[in-house]
């Protein structure tokens, strides 16, 4: 059964010895000679699934296929794809040349056979004249080389690559993708590429799979991904951005900042709450004319906070006079202080469904007005007499200001910590996982980092309460 | 002088005097009486004694043949021991590895005068096999260590390197855990052949004495033979030195060997 696609990741889970999942339902499927990156920050499972198509770990659940056929129970020698590893992960005791010939010794491959390839494979990666050189007196960028020319010998079908340019330094590294591309399309095989890196995912890959958590949360073009975020978290890992809460009123309508924008989006119904994305490239920035102030009809006015030189272009924080903080970028200096106006095109307003309106758990209402959720007793406001029976299960929502966050976690009714942190013009918006591992979403205004331990208290009054079987009606 | 006293080589010159009057200066008194008789006259007749002397010879070769046997049979049991330990996910390595090397930890005067008892124990004959098996049970743990350090040390990534080249778990063991864990072998051999070649305490418990060991020989030069048998020891002692010598610029030259040719 041949296969539009070389490799199809099938409702995969992994879950480790400890219990935690690496990768939760990833689903992915990769095209002949694609080159296909996974970007993601460390932890959110780039790697396992990496580790899960070469044959190093075994999923959980689900299924790889290659060609359309199953290979989730090959094991690693058996799979037609090699891997190029983080640390090259040559070995010690053979020299360049043995290195690269190791794949084919292995299959019996004759000596003058082996000779012409391996030096082919050592042309490709400019190292003709290293043959028997000893691995360690190579530099780093060398020896990756050698990795590489080790890894794509045995004609593997896909070609996986671990961060491999993670230890080479930033010149190098350059150099180094570009290389890469060209190689890529010399050799015309599949490449899986593994990164961190969001500016080597966009110059290296013909689509981008942005992973988080162990799931995937988008998967596109650069372009696309760059140019069209589905959520606030891949908007905010790729590029620069200001991300702002909106309210979309009809459609090609949205509204934010205190202002109407017109836009391209549809489809989102009407006055619902969204997310915007504004790359900060895209705002026109202008001084305002005193003089003659009815010139341009800027769509926000501020003052410019901030001002650093990035090389090309200048970076600039303008506070709005209704209190929101935009970055913008552009080629022309625009100092501290300055009266600045801005224009956004409606095409470069990005609107996103939002993930979540408030927060919602699950809980069960106790005698006494109090409701125990996260594992912990909570006072409410409500007289739960009226509506619950005790140890009725409810559906409790929070709105995420309401969140008290304290900087003693003792001061808590629970504690966890700060995990992912969104800044949304004019306030925060925080991922709290508390110690059981919960996720609470927070707004806030005071400046948090990622890891800080805090103490989380909700207010009674602002703790409500549902029926499970009803919706959005409060009683 | 200030400033030389504050130097840091400073903190070596205890060393050094302990180095020299304990291992230069004995190693200088043994090459003179190696060379000279008992009235201070330089001869080679103490060397020319042990090469026409069969009993010498024979003793010699003999407690070679026992420290390569001992030596092989460390091998053949520590190697697969400390594999075990460095590759299989035990729960507690370090309890396992404390196991193994614990022995290592106790005189070996006391382990040697146990395992006669336990030989007594079990209604076993003292005499050769005692001997051995007293040798290994003495020297296992010297083989393990360094093996097991060179083991764990490893790269694990090179493993899944192999294994995703095409190779086999058997390949993968031969044709990388195998060569890269060599050095600690040769170490391994270096810690259990020099000392086992030296060996007399051992022998002479394990066998009442009826087994005469190389070391023992010397013993007996210095110890019984009284101040005229001091020179024929000293020649002895210098062949020995040798031997070990020998053997550990062999280790070496060998490791070396190992780096460049593969």
């Amino acid at each position: 059964m041949k296969s539009d696609y070389i490799i199809e990741v099938n409702h995969v889970f992994k879950q480790f010895e400890d219990g935690q999942y690496a990768l939760r339902d990833v689903n992915l499927k990769v095209k002949k000679g694609e080159f296909v990156t996974i970007l993601g920050p460390s932890g959110c499972g780039k790697t396992t699934l990496l580790r899960c198509i070469a044959g190093f770990q075994v999923a959980s659940e689900g299924d790889i296929l290659l060609n359309g056929e199953d290979m989730t129970s090959l094991p690693a020698n058996k799979r037609p794809v090699n891997t190029v590893f983080q640390k090259y992960a040559l070995f010690p005791h053979l020299n360049v040349f043995d290195n690269v010939a190791f794949g084919l010794k292995l299959r019996g491959v004759e000596r003058t056979e082996m000779d012409k390839r391996v030096r082919k494979a050592l042309k490709m990666v400019s190292m003709s004249d290293y043959e028997y050189r000893d691995v360690d007196s190579l530099s780093g960028g060398q020896q990756q080389r050698v990795a590489i020319a080790r890894a794509i010998i045995n004609e593997p079908e896909v070609l996986l690559l671990d961060e491999p340019l993670s230890a080479l330094d930033r010149k190098m590294r350059a150099d180094m993708q570009l290389e890469l591309r060209e190689m890529h399309k010399k050799l015309g095989i599949t490449f899986i590429y593994v990164t961190h890196d969001q500016e080597e995912a966009l110059t290296l890959s013909d689509r981008v799979v942005i992973m988080r958590e162990g799931k995937i949360q988008q998967i596109g073009t650069p372009t696309d991904v760059y140019n069209e975020p589905q959520n606030c978290f891949v908007a905010n890992f790729i590029g620069e951005s200001n991300i702002l809460d909106a309210i979309m009123k009809h459609d090609e309508l949205v509204h934010f900042c205190d202002r109407d924008f017109d836009c391209v989006d549809k489809g989102f119904g009407e006055d619902t709450e969204v997310d915007i994305v504004v790359r900060p490239e895209d705002w026109y920035i202008g001084v305002i004319d005193t003089q003659n102030d009815s010139k341009t009809p800027w769509q926000l006015t501020g003052e410019v906070q901030t001002c650093i030189f990035k090389g090309v272009h200048y970076e600039m924080t303008v506070l709005t006079e209704n209190g929101y903080e935009l970055v913008v970028q552009d080629y022309k200096q625009f100092l501290p202080g300055v009266k600045v106006g801005l224009l956004v095109k409606p095409e470069d307003i990005q609107v996103m469904k939002k993930e979540r309106l408030c927060n919602t758990f699950e809980g069960t209402v106790l005698a006494d007005n109090q409701v125990e959720m996260l594992e912990e007793k909570w006072d409410i406001a409500e007289r739960t007499a009226d509506r619950f029976e005790t140890g009725e299960q409810v559906r409790v929502e929070v709105d995420f200001n309401h969140i008290n966050l304290q900087d003693d976690e003792e001061d808590g009714t629970l504690s966890g910590e700060v995990r992912f942190i969104l800044y949304k013009g004019d306030h925060y918006h925080l991922t709290v996982r508390t110690d059981d591992g919960d996720d609470i979403y927070v707004d806030t205004n005071d400046i948090w980092d990622v890891g800080d331990r805090v103490g989380i208290k909700i207010a009674p009054s602002w703790i409500r309460l549902y029926k499970t079987n009803t919706d959005n009606q409060p009683a | 002088m200030k400033h030389s006293f504050n130097h840091r080589r400073t903190w070596a010159w205890p060393y050094l005097l302990f180095l020299v009057l304990f291992v230069v200066l004995p190693l200088i008194m043994i090459g003179i009486y190696a060379f000279t008789d008992s009235q201070g006259h330089f001869t080679i007749h103490n060397f020319v004694q042990f090469f026409t002397k069969s009993e010498a010879i024979n003793t010699f070769i003999y407690s070679i043949a026992i420290a390569l046997i001992t030596t092989l049979i460390c091998i053949v049991l520590g190697y697969p021991a400390a594999y075990i330990m460095a590759m299989k996910s035990f729960r507690t390595p370090q309890v396992m590895a404390i196991l193994f090397i614990l022995p290592m930890w106790i005189n070996f005067l006391l382990r040697t005068i146990a395992t006669v008892e336990l030989f007594h124990m079990l209604n076993l004959p003292l005499g050769e096999g005692a001997l051995l098996f007293g040798m290994v049970y003495d020297f296992l743990p010297f083989m393990i260590y360094p093996i097991y350090n060179t083991l764990q040390k490893m790269d694990k990534s090179l493993l899944e390197a192999a294994r995703d080249l095409g190779a086999g778990r058997v390949q993968v063991f031969t044709k990388v855990i195998l060569p890269l864990s060599i050095p600690g072998v040769y170490s391994g051999i270096i810690m259990v052949f020099m000392p086992t070649v030296s060996t007399f305490a051992i022998s002479e418990l394990l066998t009442h004495n009826k087994i005469t060991l190389f070391g023992s020989l010397i013993q007996r030069s210095f110890g019984e033979g009284g101040i005229t048998m001091w020179n024929y020891g000293a020649a002895l002692s210098l062949i020995m030195l040798i031997i070990i010598g020998a053997t550990s610029f062999f280790g070496q030259k060998e490791e070396n060997a190992d780096n460049m040719i593969k």
